[in-house]
């Protein structure tokens, strides 16, 4: 195998695996700057891979190519209602953050698996028949080496996703809307004071995250599952979590931290494929994402700071 | 507003557990199945003949050493989430040393592999303790990662173990019921059901972490640094070391809830799918108990019943078993938002106090406000 051929399969392996693990983060990042702990993500992206395989399912053969996509909107959307069950716990009846997105995690698959069940009489679904493919980034792709590696045969979705967390990163840090949401992340009383909604902004915090940790569930499932089952999402949303954390609440380093979890996932599936790599036990790749998260946390967390309000609820004196 | 944390927590547990069965009634209705026969089909599952009694008890058993496991670590602030990766670790430790020493009388070789399993999970405890303690990191996604670590390291160990120890590449062979927790007494007394030892040492470990947490210096220890490390630390107990050993004591009961799985319940390890989810049953246990060890023996009752009558719904009113969870998790969700629960008391209580000003008539009862009341006025 040559140099090119294994930095491309590398490459392209981790941003597919990437991808969805950005989004997720991304949406954690919005929740938690706003104040609200969320530990549901992972029940987030649960019920954003449920609802994106069963529109698969439905709709591959009108509107073909296209499915994907237009699963990710449905992750999405199921993303937003799912998640508007922690925001009313968490804003509105004052519940522990941990605890309600812990029921999030009960839930999600609980629910999915019965609906699942209810649709189609069986545990998980059929193979989906529309994936995301691989992609050839136009004109980019033409570059000799660098265009082969990094831009052909390559994960459309994640350099999507890329983009998403500059976006996110300018709507954070330079709108007046970003300046709200931290705000109510850092000192709600302050906030408060003048003359914003907390309830409002932490509720959109919340929101937000439901979209993308929807997106990153669908995501998930179009891409890499294939299908629904209660096994589909099996700890990338807490992946996710602690990639925010890694990236210290900052879209780009929440982003730049779930590339280096998707590179160390993908592993585990390209890695029989590798030079020295495949001489590896296999249940060591297949733990090593999980194991670098722990050491990650233990070498960055004690160095970066959450939002001061991050997980405490603001009960507005009358 | 003082008057909102008024009530009893067994009320609000009570009023939670019936919202979250309303939820699962709700969702029967609408996938068009009939609650009422839904619900029935699962009390009959579960309590309807001495068999099925028993399995509901021998199911309490893990639940109520998790919750306890995981009420120990609450106490101390530490919100363990890596029960399930502890019992599984518990569950192969003790099962495995059964396995290789069959030669052994089982009167020593069952209490050690008990204690050889508790001490796995003493460990799979410690280690995220250890990790928030000195180094800040949140127990809540270590204890999730150390899940996946157990699940995937666990599999392998089984898939590794000696040809002749398996009878397929996941499944080791069954031990004999004289070398393991099986009792026939137990077995007899419930038609044949798989309530073993393992019972007897839950409830026993039960009552042991109520008197070490409510009757000894550590058991205070533990809870003061739970609820101010800093004055905790200020009156010269060290944080650090207490909130290590409250995890190591939680990981020490979900590895006995392990070892009771293997030795009690299964009698062989197979390789999971997901990490076991009685760890994840215990801490909804835990949860609904609000911080009582009598709540935990009634909370574990309860969602044993739920859980094995659910095995039975789909083939009596086919509702799928699913559904059993989907109302757990509701429950805790009432739970997790009480304040919902405790607005709706207010509001009752008040309705109450209007309709009886409006009657004006006949002598006052002695109510929950009146003594509010007075408690206020002293």
């Amino acid at each position: 195998m040559s140099l090119e051929t294994i930095l491309q399969l590398v490459i392209s392996s981790t941003l597919v695996y990437s991808a969805p693990l950005i989004f997720t983060a991304l949406g954690g990042t919005f929740s938690e700057r706003a104040g609200v702990v969320n530990v549901g993500l992972e029940g987030t992206m649960i019920m954003g891979a449920f609802a994106g395989v069963v529109f698969n399912l439905t709709f591959a053969s009108q509107f073909g190519a296209l499915t994907p996509w237009l699963g990710l909107i449905a992750g999405a959307v199921i993303g937003l209602i799912f998640s508007l069950l922690h925001a009313v716990a968490t804003v509105t009846l004052r519940a522990d953050h941990i605890v309600s997105g812990t029921v999030m995690n009960l839930m999600a698959p609980a629910l999915g698996v019965y609906l699942i069940k209810l649709m189609y009489g069986k545990g998980q679904t059929s193979m989906i028949a529309e994936n995301f493919g691989y992609w050839n980034v136009p004109g980019l792709a033409k570059i000799p080496f660098i265009g082969t590696i990094f831009f052909t045969k390559t994960s459309a979705t994640a350099w999507v996703a890329i983009i998403v967390a500059f976006v996110a990163s300018w709507v954070l840090f330079k709108t007046r809307f970003g300046l709200r949401l931290r705000s109510v992340g850092e000192n709600p009383q302050a906030a408060d004071t003048l003359g914003l909604n907390v309830y409002a902004l932490r509720y959109t915090g919340v929101l937000i995250s439901g979209v993308l940790g929807g997106i990153g569930g669908a995501l998930f499932a179009q891409s890499i599952a294939g299908n629904f089952s209660a096994s589909t999402i099996v700890g990338q949303g807490f992946m996710s979590m602690a990639a925010m954390i890694f990236g210290r609440w900052n879209p780009v380093g929440a982003m730049a931290a779930a590339l280096f979890f998707g590179f160390s996932q993908s592993m585990a599936i390209v890695g029989a494929q590798l030079p020295l790599l495949n001489q590896v036990p296999a249940v060591y790749l297949q733990v090593a994402p999980y194991v670098f998260t722990v050491l990650i946390l233990v070498v960055f967390f004690a160095k970066s700071k959450a939002p001061a309000a991050d997980g405490v609820n603001y009960i507005k004196s009358v | 507003m003082n008057k909102i944390n008024s009530y009893g927590t067994g009320l609000v547990a009570g009023l939670a557990v019936f919202f979250g069965l309303m939820v699962g009634a709700i969702i029967m209705l609408v996938s068009g199945f009939n609650p009422v026969t839904g619900y029935v089909s699962l009390v009959q599952s579960a309590l309807g003949s001495s068999l099925n009694i028993g399995e509901v008890l021998r199911s309490m058993t893990p639940l109520i050493l998790t919750a306890a496991g995981f009420l120990v670590a609450q106490s101390a602030g530490f919100f363990n989430i890596g029960l399930a990766g502890q019992v599984w670790v518990g569950w192969i430790a003790s099962t495995w040393f059964v396995l290789v020493n069959q030669s052994m009388t089982p009167w020593l070789s069952i209490p050690l592999a008990v204690i050889i399993g508790a001490l796995a999970g003493a460990l799979m405890g410690a280690l995220p303790g250890w990790l928030r303690a000195q180094f800040g990191a949140s127990e809540v996604i270590t204890t999730i990662m150390l899940n996946y670590i157990a699940l995937y390291g666990g599999n392998a160990f089984v898939q590794g173990l000696p040809k002749k120890l398996m009878t397929t590449t996941d499944m080791t062979v069954t031990l004999p019921t004289e070398d393991s927790l099986r009792w026939d007494l137990l077995a007899n007394l419930t038609g044949g059901s798989r309530l073993n030892i393992g019972f007897i040492i839950a409830i026993v470990a039960l009552v042991a972490i109520w008197f070490i947490m409510k009757r000894t210096t550590l058991g205070f220890e533990i809870r003061a640094v739970g609820l101010n490390p800093d004055a905790a630390r200020y009156a010269g107990m060290s944080a650090k070391r207490t909130a290590v050993t409250a995890m190591t004591i939680s990981g020490l009961l979900a590895g006995l809830a392990g070892a009771t799985e293997g030795l009690g319940t299964y009698l062989n390890i197979f390789s999971q799918t997901g990490a076991p989810q009685v760890g994840y049953d215990g801490m909804a246990v835990a949860l609904l108990a609000s911080g009582s060890f009598l709540g935990i023996f009634f909370a574990a009752l309860l969602f044993s019943i739920l859980s094995v009558g659910g095995l039975g719904m789909p083939l009596a009113s086919g509702v799928p078993t699913e559904l059993v969870s989907v109302v757990t998790a509701s429950i805790i969700f009432f739970i997790g938002a009480n304040y919902l629960i405790r607005l709706i008391l207010v509001k009752i209580d008040e309705d109450d106090a209007k309709q009886k000003a409006k009657k004006l008539a006949g002598p006052q009862k002695k109510g929950r406000n009146d003594k509010k009341v007075e408690k206020e006025a002293e």
